[in-house]
């Protein structure tokens, strides 16, 4: 008994541990590559070779946030069966093909064109290469779509019939279970969640090289295509939160009251807690301050709506408050971070002094990674905010788990802790690496070893094929070599 | 009902296509990382990492349809296998994970290029040798009680799921010398044929000793192949491996370059059918048939839709990309 307590607590710690490590780096590369996708499409459009250093500058950044999304994709692939069977074999009629389409859909986009994008410039053409960045990026947004749906369906469920065996089978409509309620907000707020989070690792790259030579043309315009995208979305990002919300109040009431603290309820208007200490215990929020009746204006728009609280829902229905209250803050609290130096930055290119303001460029850089932190709060204010349900209201996360033993899951939990550390720490310290140096004209691609990387016999670029324009040629083809493949 | 059956048998061919798909795309540059030492450090590994390179990441996609699709079309399968070979499986994604990041950070960290290489071979051993053992453990069979594995923690790990995890390792390291012969040239395409026959010796070796384990592994198996009239079909897979198997020396020690890794398809290809010859129509042996772990038509009609528009669309792209990586490897010193 105690046993199997064990085991299924340690496969929600694997589970929390993988999906949120693995998170960190599609919320980037969606961003990225839709960035990279602009860049390459400005370079085109204009020909200002600077868009093309930026370009490559991130190329190598992204070559190795996507080499870790992939590897740690695979590991979630497969995590449903390993560690949740039980759920996999219910649940699988109805979310499986989802996640076969994400991967005909857009895995193989993303996998097929990713090595053209890398290495193929000077192999296709120039807008043969673009054509391939556009894929990749079209196809992480695919994925977002298709894995998103999967999580609403599970947060929102509809459009399934139960079977026999226990199975959720679908019902006569696709579009019900692929558009269920919760899954439009849901993709949408995410989908800007990790635009932001790439806007401000760029912006706060884009800082640290001003806060260092604040006439370095490139580390200017990423700084301000980033800062155009915090003042822009942040607000867009917050109105999308908003209406997420609301409409998990419709659905899911218990997680909006966990966000909320709210233990009680509030017949005559609810207040907003801005702190407070949570304790499921005595079932009171401790130390609380809040500002009267704001709650029930956010989410009933009327001070004086009534608005149920955890008291109205039984004791094995209600998630667990601390968590949810808190990661719900930090999220928020971050997205009106982002507001705010959206806005200072308006404020320093009314007064001219974006590129020179120092005391802005230090808030950029302590704000680069405030999306990551951002994304895996408000994932944990949804996930942990779903419990004890793995299929809300439908099936206990304490049901869904595999027939293994306590000591197995732990092995291997303990084996993904030590490898994640060692290999996305590597990462991490790589693409800092790459970060600290600074972004300047005639920038390298993304190189392998000596030479480039695949020469097929007796190919020559062309003229028209020359990737880099009149005068940069050089920049990929032939650029000088160090005899240890990058030297750095 | 009848209805069903085809879209049942239809999905297992497609789950069985998606994994040969896998097994030959991954498999030769698993098999590179499996013979990643023998390269010597320099030029002769540059040229093996940059051969796979641009194109491992596809291959690595097959993977996750596998896993996916299994999921989507035989969920009860999916909730079955996973469980009873989890050491197994987390053992894999784990070696992944190394193999994968691999290709990208020792061009970043030349200093560390020694660590990041040891890395790309034991990842790509231990996916490889653990691929090889849940084949096996699948193949043993899996004990089953009611829709969950009632097995207990060891049942993977036998002399023969030992021996199907060296059987895999030989396969892929084959498919892989035969991929480097076909895309390098000088030393290292030197060192890679003779990688290639003893890899290729090897390999059939190993399938013979698997072949004949399996006739005394379970009685169904040993009907299934040896019962007449079933017999004069059966045995064409071992007469077609031989004579593919005389091809592919042939081919070796006349040095041709494309010819080899091609004739190693053609032997996984044979591999693969009698795999379906051994299993069908079991998917879990002894314990689910297909018709038993499908999902509902619904669930099966969806899919082959999605299928239907994607495929052909990625094998075009998926061709297109590896025919703009086509020709041999560059490397300075050899234009």
């Amino acid at each position: 008994m105690f046993d199997n307590f064990d085991a299924l607590v340690l496969a929600r710690i694997q589970f929390a541990f993988t999906v949120s490590f693995h998170f960190i780096f599609p919320a980037f590369s969606i961003g990225l590559a839709s960035f990279l996708a602009v860049l390459e499409g400005l370079w085109l459009k204009t020909g200002k070779s600077l868009y093309l250093d930026l370009f490559k500058y991130w190329l190598k950044i992204f070559a190795i946030a996507f080499a870790m999304g992939v590897v740690s994709g695979i590991v979630m692939s497969y995590q449903f069966g390993t560690n949740w069977s039980v759920y996999s074999d219910r649940a699988g009629p109805v979310i499986g093909p989802l996640m076969a389409y994400e991967v005909l859909t857009a895995f193989f986009l993303e996998a097929g064109f990713l090595g053209v994008m890398l290495f193929g410039m000077e192999r296709v053409g120039r807008k043969l290469h673009f054509a391939a960045t556009c894929m990749v990026a079209f196809g992480t947004f695919i994925s977002a779509f298709w894995i998103l749906s999967v999580n609403s369906w599970m947060q929102t469920p509809t459009g399934f019939e139960m079977g026999a065996n226990g199975q959720f089978l679908p019902g006569a409509s696709w579009w019900d279970i692929v558009f269920n309620p919760s899954f439009p907000y849901r993709l949408v707020h995410t989908v800007i969640a990790a635009y932001l989070t790439t806007a401000f690792v760029v912006g706060g790259v884009g800082a640290w090289h001003l806060l260092k030579d604040r006439t370095n043309a490139h580390a200017r315009k990423m700084f301000s295509m980033a800062m155009w995208m915090a003042a822009l979305v942040a607000p867009v990002q917050i109105f999308a939160g908003d209406m997420h919300g609301l409409n998990t109040m419709e659905h899911q009431p218990q997680k909006v009251m966990a966000m909320e603290g709210h233990y009680e309820s509030h017949p005559d208007g609810a207040p907003l807690y801005i702190f407070g200490i949570p304790d499921d215990e005595t079932r009171t929020l401790d130390y609380a301050i809040g500002i009267p009746k704001l709650s029930s204006l956010i989410l009933k728009h009327s001070l004086d709506a009534p608005l149920a609280g955890l008291d109205t829902i039984p004791d094995d229905e209600q998630p667990p408050v601390a968590i949810v209250f808190w990661s719900f803050r930090i999220m928020v609290g971050i997205g009106f971070a982002m507001l705010g130096l959206g806005l200072w930055s308006l404020f320093a290119r009314y007064r001219k002094r974006l590129y020179d303001w120092k005391p802005l460029h230090r808030a950029a850089l302590v704000m680069a990674p405030s999306g990551f932190v951002a994304v895996i709060a408000g994932w944990v204010t949804t996930e942990v905010g779903r419990q004890p349900y793995v299929i809300y209201n439908l099936m206990r996360t304490s049901e869904a788990a595999s027939p293994l033993d306590a000591p197995a899951v732990a092995t291997s939990l303990l084996a993904f802790v030590i490898v994640y550390l060692t290999v996305f720490s590597a990462g991490a310290w790589y693409i800092l690496h790459l970060m600290k140096d600074a972004p300047h004209a005639h920038e390298e691609g993304v190189k392998r070893g000596d030479d480039g990387p695949i020469r097929s016999a007796g190919f020559t670029p062309g003229p028209t094929q020359d990737p880099t324009g009149e005068g940069h040629g050089e920049a990929i083809a032939d650029q000088p070599r160090h005899p240890q493949g990058d030297g750095e | 009902m009848s209805v069903n059956f085809d879209l049942t048998v239809i999905w297992a061919f497609i789950i069985a296509f998606a994994v040969f798909a896998y097994v030959v795309m991954d498999g030769f540059d698993l098999g590179i990382g499996v013979l990643f030492p023998s390269f010597s450090p320099g030029v002769e590994r540059d040229q093996a990492m940059n051969s796979i390179a641009p194109v491992w990441d596809g291959n690595e996609t097959w993977l996750v349809l596998g896993g996916g699709g299994l999921f989507a079309a035989f969920p009860l399968a999916y909730a079955v296998v996973l469980p009873a070979t989890y050491p197994l499986v987390i053992a894999m994604l784990l070696g992944l994970v190394f193999r994968g990041v691999a290709f990208e950070y020792r061009w970043r960290d030349p200093k560390h290029r020694p660590f990041w290489d040891w890395a790309f071979c034991a990842g790509s051993l231990i996916a490889a040798f653990a691929q090889g053992m849940t084949l096996g453990a699948l193949l043993q069979g899996i004990e089953v009680s009611g829709r969950e594995y009632a097995g207990s923690w060891f049942d993977w790990f036998t002399p023969y799921t030992l021996l199907c995890g060296i059987g895999v390792v030989a396969g892929y390291a084959m498919l892989g010398a035969c991929w480097l012969v076909w895309k390098t040239e000088g030393k290292c395409q030197d060192h890679a044929y003779r990688l290639a026959r003893w890899g290729t010796i090897l390999t059939l070796g190993l399938m013979a000793v698997i072949s004949l384990y399996n006739l005394i592994l379970r009685p169904e198996y040993r009907e299934r192949w040896l019962d007449t009239p079933a017999l004069f079909f059966t045995s064409q897979v071992p007469l077609l491996t031989l004579i593919i198997a005389g091809f592919l020396f042939r081919a070796l020690f006349k040095r041709k370059e494309a010819t080899p890794f091609w004739l190693g398809i053609a032997l996984f290809l044979l591999g693969m059918a009698g795999l379906g010859v051994t299993m069908w129509p079991d998917i879990v042996p002894g314990s689910i048939d297909i018709w038993e772990a499908a999902a509902p038509e619904r669930s099966q009609v969806f899919m082959l839709i999605g299928v239907a528009i994607t495929m052909p669309l990625i094998l075009i792209y998926t061709g297109w990309a590896y025919w703009v990586f086509r020709g041999k490897v560059g490397h300075e010193g050899y234009h």
